[in-house]
C-alpha cells in the first residue's frame, strides 16, 4: 500500500476528523487545540461541564457557528476527507450531509408531509411518488410514522414535544445524510418520550454515525458507543462508553461522571 | 475527593463501615471456632453457631443498602466499582460466616471422643487465613493493592497446608479405621479453613478491581497478574 492509499484508507474508516481546532467567540477561545476522530456508524457522546466547548466544536462540524458574529476558527476539520472550511465548500452540500437535531424541537410552521419534504424540494425533487416515499420511510426510521400516518396534512405543531422531536429527526433523515449531530435532543422530554428518542437512536446508528451532546450522564451511557470528556475547552479524553463510566484514564474525567469536585 | 452531593458522601462511608463492622464479626466468628476447635470447648461452638445470624442479618442490610445506591445514585467510575464490590464482598465475608458455624458443628460432632493427635497444623492454617482476612479488609479500607496482592500469594501457603493435613490424616486412617470417623470431620475442618482462605482471596482480587479497574480473577498472582 502506498503512502497515499494508506492515507485515503485512514480518512475513509474515519467519518469525521478534527485537527488542532482552536475556536474563538470574539477574543475569548472556545476551543484549544481538539484533536479527535469521529467513528463512522456509530453514536458518540460529547460530555462535559456547562461551558467545556462540546455544543461549540459540534456546531464546528456543520459550519452553525458561522452565524454568530465574530467568530474564528483554525485547525482542519475533514469530513470523509471533504475540508469543512475550505473556500468553495458549499454550505448546503454540507448541511445535508451532516445534519443537524437541536436541544429545542423547531418544525417548520407546516403540514407533517411538507416539513419532511421540505428539504428534498429545496434541492428540486418534485416527484409526488418519490416524495411520498422518502416521507413515509423517514418517519418510519424515526419511530414516527405509526403516530402520523393518518394526519401527515396536518400541522406538526399539533404534534407533542417528543413527536416534534422525533419529525425534527425525520426531517433531517430525510436528506440523507452521512452525520447526524444532535444537540441536547432529549433534555427538554419527559422519560417516555426520552427513551423513544433514545431508542431511534441506537436504530438508526447502523446506517448513519451519530454525534450527541448531553447534559445526562446516564443517556451517553445508554445509548453511545464512544464518548468524549471535555473540560475548559480541551478534549480530556475518549474512549468506549463503558471504558469511561467504568474506569476512565483521567482522573478529571473520573471526577466528573462520579460527580466529585477538588 | 468530596462529591458535589455530601449526602452521597456519607452514604458511600456508611457503606463502608458497614462492611468493616461486618468484617469484624467474621473476623471474630472464626476465631472463636478455631480456639473452640483447640480448646475443645463445646460451649464456644454453640455460641458461635447462635451468633451466625446476625451476621446473616447485616449481609442482607448491606446488601439492600448497595442496591438502593445503585439505584437512586447511579454511581460511575470509582463509585460504581466500589459499590458492585462491596456487594460481592459482603457475599463473601458470609460465606466465611457459614464455614465458622461448620467448623463448630464439626467440633461438637468430634468432642465426645477422644483427641486424635495434637493440632499443630490446622491452628498454623488457620492463622494464616485469619491473617489474609485481616488482610484483605485492611486492604479494602486502605485501597491497598499492593497488601491485595500479598493476600493473594499467601493463599499458597495454605493450600500447601491442607495437602500436608490431608496426606497426615490419611495416614493416620489407613494404620487404624478408628479413626476415619474423627479424621474425616479434622479434615472437613481444614477444607472449611481452606475455604475461608479463598474466599479472602477473592475479596482481595476485587479490591485490586475495585482500586484499579482491572479484573485479576482466575489469573496467576505470581506472575504477576
Amino acid at each position: 500500500m502506498t503512502a497515499m492509499e494508506q492515507v485515503v484508507n485512514e480518512i475513509d474508516a474515519v467519518a469525521v476528523i478534527a485537527r488542532n481546532v482552536n475556536f474563538y467567540y470574539g477574543e475569548s477561545q472556545a476551543l484549544f487545540d481538539i484533536s479527535i476522530n469521529i467513528n463512522p456508524k456509530q453514536i458518540t457522546a460529547f460530555i462535559g461541564p456547562s461551558g467545556c466547548g462540546k455544543s461549540t466544536l459540534l456546531r464546528c462540524f456543520n459550519r452553525m457557528n458561522e452565524v454568530i458574529l465574530g467568530t474564528r476558527i483554525t485547525g482542519d476539520i475533514l469530513i470523509r476527507g471533504t475540508d469543512v472550511y475550505k473556500e468553495g465548500t458549499r454550505l448546503e452540500t454540507l448541511r445535508k450531509r451532516v445534519g443537524m437535531v437541536f436541544q429545542k424541537s423547531n418544525p417548520f410552521p407546516m403540514t407533517i408531509y411538507d416539513n419532511i419534504a421540505f428539504g428534498p424540494r429545496m434541492r428540486g425533487l418534485k416527484d409526488k411518488a418519490a416524495l411520498d416515499e422518502i416521507v413515509e420511510r423517514s418517519l418510519k426510521q424515526s419511530d414516527l410514522w405509526q403516530e402520523v400516518k393518518d394526519r401527515l396534512n396536518r400541522s406538526a405543531m399539533e404534534l407533542s414535544g417528543g413527536q416534534q422531536q422525533r419529525l425534527c429527526i425525520a426531517r433531517t433523515l430525510a436528506n440523507e445524510p452521512e452525520i447526524i449531530l444532535m444537540d441536547e435532543p432529549a433534555s427538554a422530554l419527559d422519560p417516555i418520550s426520552t427513551s423513544k428518542i433514545e431508542e431511534t437512536i441506537q436504530e438508526l446508528r447502523n446506517y448513519y454515525t451519530i454525534v450527541i451532546v448531553t447534559h445526562n450522564l446516564q443517556q451517553a451511557a445508554r445509548c453511545s458507543d464512544y464518548t468524549a470528556f471535555f473540560y475548559l475547552g480541551r478534549l480530556v479524553e475518549m474512549d468506549t462508553t463503558a471504558k469511561i463510566f467504568q474506569n476512565p484514564s483521567q482522573k478529571r474525567t473520573e471526577d466528573y461522571i462520579s460527580g466529585k469536585f477538588g | 475527593m468530596p462529591h458535589y452531593n455530601k449526602y452521597f458522601d456519607q452514604e458511600l462511608q456508611d457503606l463502608k463501615e458497614l462492611v468493616l463492622k461486618l468484617g469484624g464479626m467474621v473476623e471474630e466468628q472464626v476465631s472463636n471456632a478455631i480456639i473452640s476447635l483447640t480448646d475443645r470447648n463445646v460451649e464456644l461452638a454453640r455460641e458461635t453457631i447462635k451468633l451466625d445470624h446476625l451476621i446473616n442479618k447485616l449481609e442482607v442490610e448491606i446488601d439492600e443498602k448497595c442496591i438502593d445506591i445503585l439505584a437512586l445514585r447511579q454511581p460511575m467510575g470509582p463509585d460504581l466499582r466500589f459499590v458492585t464490590t462491596a456487594i460481592k464482598i459482603i457475599d463473601n465475608l458470609e460465606r466465611m460466616g457459614d464455614m465458622a458455624v461448620n467448623i463448630c458443628e464439626r467440633v461438637i460432632d468430634i468432642a465426645a471422643e477422644p483427641r486424635l493427635k495434637a493440632y499443630l497444623d490446622i491452628p498454623r492454617m488457620a492463622d494464616i487465613a485469619k491473617h489474609m482476612l485481616k488482610g484483605c479488609l485492611d486492604a479494602f479500607v486502605t485501597r491497598n493493592t499492593d497488601l491485595a496482592q500479598k493476600v493473594r500469594l499467601e493463599d499458597d501457603m495454605v493450600d500447601a497446608l491442607m495437602s500436608q493435613i490431608f496426606r497426615e490424616l490419611l495416614s493416620f486412617m489407613v494404620e487404624d479405621p478408628h479413626t476415619i470417623s474423627r479424621a474425616t470431620r479434622i479434615m472437613f475442618i481444614a477444607k472449611y479453613i481452606e475455604r475461608i482462605a479463598d474466599h479472602a482471596t477473592n475479596i482481595a482480587e476485587m479490591v485490586i478491581y475495585m482500586v484499579e479497574g482491572r479484573i485479576v480473577r482466575h489469573t496467576d498472582p505470581e506472575a504477576g497478574n
